[in-house]
C-alpha cells in the first residue's frame, strides 16, 4: 500500500453532498482542503438514495436548525443548481388528505410552515386537487409551490467538481481507521491509504460521523440506521402525476411516508419506507416493504401497475433518535467543546439535500469566526456538466456529431445516451471509473432494460479509457470485480489461468 | 434532404435479414437494412451453440453459421444496409431518422418492416429483494461477454429461469469451468425447450428445481450467496423451504420482452400478452404500411420461425406495395380456453392465414378447434403442447371462406 503523507489545513471526512458543499464553500478561501471518501466516488452513502426532493421547510419543527436551513436552502438552491449546470424544477408539493380525520393535520403542517416562513403554502379542496392532479385519490390538500426537485447524485458531483476546481484535493477509497492528536494543534488522521495531517477536521461522515467522533475521543452521539426502500417506474408512467404527491405525515415516525415523486429525469419513485435496521451497509430491498411500497403507491394512484416498475433499490438515513422514541432530532453541527477544531455534523438525514448549502456556510463561519479566513479571489463558482445530446435540437445534434463523431453513436438506447458522454462522464475531474460512476453522471444503464444493451458496451468502454485489465472493471469500487475468474488476487489469479489452458484446449479462447 | 424507400427494415438480426432477402426475391428493388451494432446477424453472433437451421436447411448450424447464410445472400444480391445506424424517430407517415456517426439521416420509406427483436426482462422488473452487488447478470450479457468478448462472468452459479437462453447458458458456463450450483424454476414446468432441458442440464448432471425462485441476494462488493425457496400452488413461499447457496453470480433468465419502444413512439398498437404490435393476417401493424415480424412481434423459441415469419409477412408487403384492391373485412380472432395469445389478431382479408399460439400450460393429447359460431373450420391434434412451444397453423383462404367470426379453442 502506497503511503501518503499530506499535510492540510482542513480535512474533510465523509464526500456526501454536505461534505462537497462544504468543500467548496472553503474553497472560496485560500486554504489547503481535502474530502477524504471511503467509497469509489462522492455521495455514495445517503446522498444518491434519497427522492431528490428540494423541501420547502414546512415539516420541520419551528426553531429548529432543519427548519431554519430548509427554508434558507430552498430560497438559494435554484442558483446553486444553475451554477454548478445541475437540473433543477419547481413542480410544487402536495399533501394528500384521503380521510376527513386528516384535514386538521394539513392545517397544522400549514401553521409550521408559515411559522417557518414557508412562501405561497395553501390548502387546496377537491376542486382544486382535481385540477392539479386527474388521476389522485384525496380529498383535500395542502399545496406547496415552492417545493422543487433535482438530482442528488449530479448535485453532489457537481459541488465536488467545482470544489476540486477551485483548489480542494479529493481522496477517493480512503477510509479513515483512526484519528489523535499530534500536539495541541494537529490531528493526525491514518487511513487505509497513508496519513493526513490537518488543523482542523470536518465529521461529515453521514451515517458513520458518531465513530468518527468516537475516534477522536468524542463519545456523546449514537446514529441509527433507518431503511428507506424505494421502487422505480418507468418512464412511461411519467404522465400519471405532475407534481410531488406526499400522504399526511404521522406523528413519531421519523419519515415522511411512501410517497410519489416525479424525478427530475422523468420517472416516478414511490417510496421511502421507514425501518430502522441493525447494519449500517445493508441497503437491500425486502420483499414485505417492496409489496408495501406497491400498495401505498396504489392507494393514492390506482393506475399504477406492478409492470411500472423497473428497479428497487435502498437508502439509509442517518437518525440520532433510537426507534424507541421515534420522530426527528435537529441537526447537530458544532465544534467540538472537548476536541478543539473538530466539527461534528451528526444526524443530517432529511432535508441535509435542501439545507446542504446552509449547513455548509455554517460550518465556514464557525472556522472563519477563529481563523479570519482569506479570500480566494480565483474562485469561480461555475461549473458545466456533460451535455446532454438528447435534449438538445436537430440542428444543434447535427453540429456536434460533425464535432465529435462519437456523439453519432447512442450507447444507451433507452436513455438515448451517445458514446461521447460515457467518455465524458470516464474523463471527470474525480478520477472515479467504475460502471455506477458513469450511470450517476449519465443516466445511462439507468433505463428500463437496467443496462441489458449498454453495460458490456460501456465495459469496454472502461477498459479502453482506462487500459484497465478486464479484471479491474467493476460495478461499484471496492471488491465489486464484474468479471469474476478474472480476480486480481492470487487465488484466483490461478484458477483465471487453470481456466483459461482448460479453455484453450478446447480452443475457445485465444 | 429526404431520401426515399420502398422498404425500410429496422434491425438486422434474424429477422431482419430475411426479411431483406424476401424482399429482393419479391423484386423490391429500393431497399435498405438499418442495423444498430456494428455487424449483421444480431444475437444470432452470440450464439455459438448448435441446433439453429434444422427446419429451415435441414442441419444443424451454430447461430453465426445461421446469421451467414443469410448475410451472404444479402450481400450477393446487394442489398444495401447501414451499421452502427439507430432509428431514433419513425412516424405513422413512415419517416425513419437515423442516427450514426455521419450525422442524422432522414429517409421516406412506402413500408416499413420492424424487426427489432426483443430485450431480456430484469431483476427489477420481476422484484427480486436484497442486496445489489456485482454478479447479477441476465443469461444473454452472460452470454455476450463469454462468447463475444472472451470474459468469465463467475466461478459458482445459480441460475433462475429455465428459458432456453438460461438452459443454454448452464452448460456454457459448465464447459467453461464455472460450477452451475442449480437452476431455480418459479413455475411447476420448465420454460425451455424440452430438448435444451436434455442436452443443457441433464447431460450435465445440473439440477432443476421446480416451484422455486430466488427471495434474497446478499453480498456487499460481488455476491456472495442467494436464497432459494420453494413456491405453494398460490404462488406463497412455504415455510421452512429457504436454503441458502454460497455463490458468486445469479444469472437471470426470466423472459423476454419484444422491444417496441419505437413502434410505440410511432403509435401502433401493441397486444399486452405479446408484447409486440396487433397485426393482421400479414403482419401489418395498426398502422397501414408499418409490418412486424421476428420477436419484435411476439418471442420464438426457435429461429427458423423467425425466418420464416419474415418471409411470410413480406407477401404482405409485396401486395401492399402492389397497391392491389383486398376483400375488405374485419374479424377478431378471439381466444377461448387453454391459450394464452394467438398472432394475427384480427384478419382483414380472407386469404392463406399462418396463425401462432400458444399455450397456458403443458398438456397432452390435446386440440386446437378454430369455429365461427356452430360450424368448425379446422381441428387440429397435437400429442402433447407446451407453454414453451409455439404452436403454428396454417388456415387456407378456402377454409376462411365466407367466414363471419372465428373463435380458437384448445380442448
Amino acid at each position: 500500500m502506497k503511503t501518503i503523507n499530506h499535510d492540510f489545513h482542513i480535512i474533510i471526512i465523509g464526500g456526501g453532498v454536505v461534505g462537497c458543499a462544504i468543500a467548496r464553500e472553503l474553497s472560496k478561501y485560500k486554504i489547503k482542503i481535502a474530502v477524504l471518501e471511503k467509497e469509489d466516488d462522492v455521495g455514495w452513502g445517503t446522498s444518491c438514495r434519497n427522492s431528490g426532493v428540494v423541501h420547502a421547510g414546512f415539516n420541520n419543527r419551528p426553531g429548529t436548525l432543519m427548519a431554519k436551513f430548509c427554508v434558507e436552502g430552498n430560497k438559494s438552491f435554484e442558483d446553486l443548481c444553475h451554477q454548478l449546470g445541475v437540473p433543477y424544477k419547481k413542480i410544487g408539493k402536495l399533501v394528500v388528505a384521503q380521510k376527513k380525520e386528516e384535514l386538521k393535520d394539513l392545517q397544522k403542517l400549514k401553521q409550521q410552515g408559515d411559522a417557518n416562513r414557508v412562501d405561497n403554502l395553501q390548502i387546496i379542496g377537491l376542486n382544486e386537487l382535481k385540477r392539479l392532479e386527474p388521476n389522485l385519490v384525496g380529498i383535500a390538500a395542502l399545496y406547496s409551490p415552492e417545493t422543487a426537485i433535482t438530482s442528488p447524485y449530479l448535485l453532489t458531483i457537481a459541488l465536488a467538481e467545482n470544489a476540486l476546481n477551485n483548489g480542494a484535493s479529493f481522496f477517493l477509497n480512503t477510509e479513515v481507521k483512526d484519528i489523535s492528536r499530534l500536539d495541541n494543534s494537529y490531528f493526525k488522521i491514518s487511513t487505509n491509504r497513508g496519513e493526513f495531517t490537518s488543523s482542523y477536521v470536518i465529521n461529515s461522515a453521514g451515517l458513520y460521523a458518531d465513530r468518527i467522533a468516537r475516534m477522536a475521543g468524542i463519545k456523546k452521539f449514537s446514529l441509527y440506521p433507518c431503511r428507506g426502500e424505494y421502487h422505480i417506474l418507468d418512464k412511461k408512467a411519467s404522465w400519471m402525476i405532475n407534481h410531488l404527491v406526499y400522504p399526511v405525515p404521522q406523528d413519531g415516525t421519523g419519515g415522511l411516508g411512501v410517497h410519489l415523486t416525479p424525478t427530475i429525469d422523468g420517472n416516478i419513485l414511490i417510496g421511502p419506507s421507514n425501518e430502522y435496521i441493525n447494519r449500517r451497509n445493508d441497503f437491500s430491498s425486502t420483499f414485505p416493504i417492496m409489496k408495501m411500497l406497491s400498495a401505498e403507491a396504489y392507494s393514492f394512484l390506482p393506475l399504477i401497475s406492478s409492470g411500472d416498475i423497473i428497479r428497487s433499490y435502498s437508502g439509509l438515513r442517518a437518525k440520532q433518535v433510537p426507534s424507541s422514541v421515534g420522530g426527528f432530532w435537529d441537526f447537530v453541527i458544532e465544534e467540538s467543546d472537548t476536541v478543539n477544531n473538530f466539527i461534528n455534523l451528526i444526524g443530517i438525514e432529511s432535508p441535509g439535500l435542501t439545507a446542504a448549502q446552509p449547513i455548509a456556510q455554517r460550518v465556514v463561519n464557525i472556522i472563519n469566526k477563529k481563523e479570519r479566513l482569506n479570500s480566494n479571489f480565483s474562485f469561480n463558482p461555475f461549473r458545466k456538466g456533460i451535455l446532454k445530446f438528447e435534449e438538445q435540437d436537430e440542428e444543434t445534434k447535427k453540429a456536434l456529431i460533425k464535432q465529435d463523431s462519437n456523439y453519432g453513436e447512442i450507447v444507451c438506447r433507452c436513455e438515448k445516451i451517445t458514446k461521447k458522454e460515457i467518455l465524458e462522464a470516464a474523463n471527470n475531474p474525480l478520477g472515479a471509473k467504475s460502471l455506477i460512476s458513469i450511470k450517476y453522471r449519465t443516466r445511462a444503464m439507468m433505463g428500463r432494460c437496467q443496462g441489458g444493451y449498454c453495460q458490456t458496451r460501456i465495459m469496454e468502454i472502461l477498459r479502453e479509457y482506462f487500459e484497465l485489465d478486464p479484471k479491474e472493471i467493476t460495478l461499484k469500487g471496492n471488491d465489486s470485480y464484474l468479471l469474476n475468474g478474472y480476480r486480481s488476487n492470487k487465488e484466483n489469479n490461478q484458477s483465471c489461468q487453470k481456466k483459461k489452458l482448460l479453455s484453450l484446449e478446447e480452443g475457445l479462447l485465444v | 434532404m429526404m431520401s426515399e424507400k420502398e422498404v425500410i427494415i429496422i434491425g438486422g438480426g434474424a429477422a431482419g435479414l430475411a426479411a431483406a432477402v424476401a424482399c429482393k426475391q419479391k423484386g423490391i428493388e429500393e431497399l435498405l437494412l438499418i442495423e444498430r451494432g456494428g455487424y449483421l446477424g444480431g444475437i444470432l453472433n452470440q450464439c455459438i451453440h448448435d441446433g439453429f437451421g434444422l427446419e429451415k436447411f435441414h442441419i444443424s448450424l451454430a447461430g453465426p453459421e445461421y446469421a451467414q447464410r443469410y448475410i451472404e445472400q444479402l450481400l450477393d444480391q446487394e442489398i444495401p444496409y447501414l451499421l452502427n445506424s439507430m432509428v431514433v424517430s419513425l412516424t405513422p407517415q413512415k419517416e425513419v431518422v437515423v442516427m450514426g456517426s455521419n450525422g442524422l439521416q432522414h429517409f421516406q420509406a412506402k413500408v416499413v418492416i420492424l424487426a427489432m427483436g426483443c430485450r431480456e426482462r430484469t431483476r427489477g422488473a420481476i422484484g427480486i429483494p436484497g442486496a445489489r452487488p456485482s454478479g447479477i447478470y441476465t443469461a444473454g450479457v452472460a452470454q455476450e461477454l463469454i462468447n463475444l468478448k472472451d470474459y468469465m462472468v463467475g466461478e459458482k452459479i445459480v441460475i433462475l429461469g429455465s428459458g432456453d437462453i438460461g438452459l443454454i447458458m448452464a452448460r456454457r458456463l459448465t464447459l467453461e469451468g464455472a460450477e452451475v450450483i442449480t437452476v431455480a424454476e418459479k413455475l411447476p414446468y420448465s420454460s425451455g425447450l424440452p430438448r435444451n432441458i436434455n442436452q443443457c442440464l441433464y447431460d450435465f448432471n445440473i439440477p432443476l428445481l421446480l416451484n422455486h425462485t430466488v427471495v434474497d441476494i446478499e453480498g456487499n462488493g460481488r455476491l456472495s450467496g442467494v436464497t432459494i425457496a420453494q413456491l405453494g400452488k398460490r404462488g406463497g413461499i412455504i415455510p421452512g423451504s429457504k436454503q441458502k447457496i454460497a455463490c458468486d453470480t445469479l444469472l437471470l433468465s426470466v423472459g423476454l420482452i419484444p422491444e417496441n419502444e419505437l413502434s410505440l413512439e410511432a403509435g401502433i398498437l401493441l397486444d399486452p400478452i405479446t408484447g409486440g404490435p396487433q397485426v393482421d393476417q400479414r403482419g401489418q401493424t395498426s398502422l397501414p404500411g408499418i409490418f412486424a415480424c421476428g420477436n419484435v412481434l411476439q418471442v420464438h423459441d426457435i429461429v427458423d420461425n423467425v425466418s420464416l415469419e419474415a418471409e411470410y409477412i413480406v407477401e404482405g408487403v409485396a401486395e401492399y406495395l402492389r397497391g392491389k384492391p383486398r376483400k375488405e373485412c374485419n374479424i377478431k380472432v378471439e381466444l377461448e380456453k387453454g391459450l394464452r395469445y394467438v398472432v394475427p389478431q384480427t384478419l382483414n382479408s380472407l386469404k392463406d392465414t399462418l396463425f401462432s399460439f400458444r399455450v397456458n400450460q403443458p398438456g397432452e393429447k390435446k386440440a386446437l378447434i378454430f369455429h365461427d359460431g356452430e360450424k368448425v373450420i379446422k381441428k387440429k391434434s397435437f400429442p402433447r403442447v407446451n407453454p414453451a412451444e409455439m404452436i403454428r397453423v396454417k388456415l387456407s383462404s378456402r377454409e376462411l371462406e365466407d367466414l363471419k367470426s372465428l373463435k380458437v379453442r384448445l380442448v
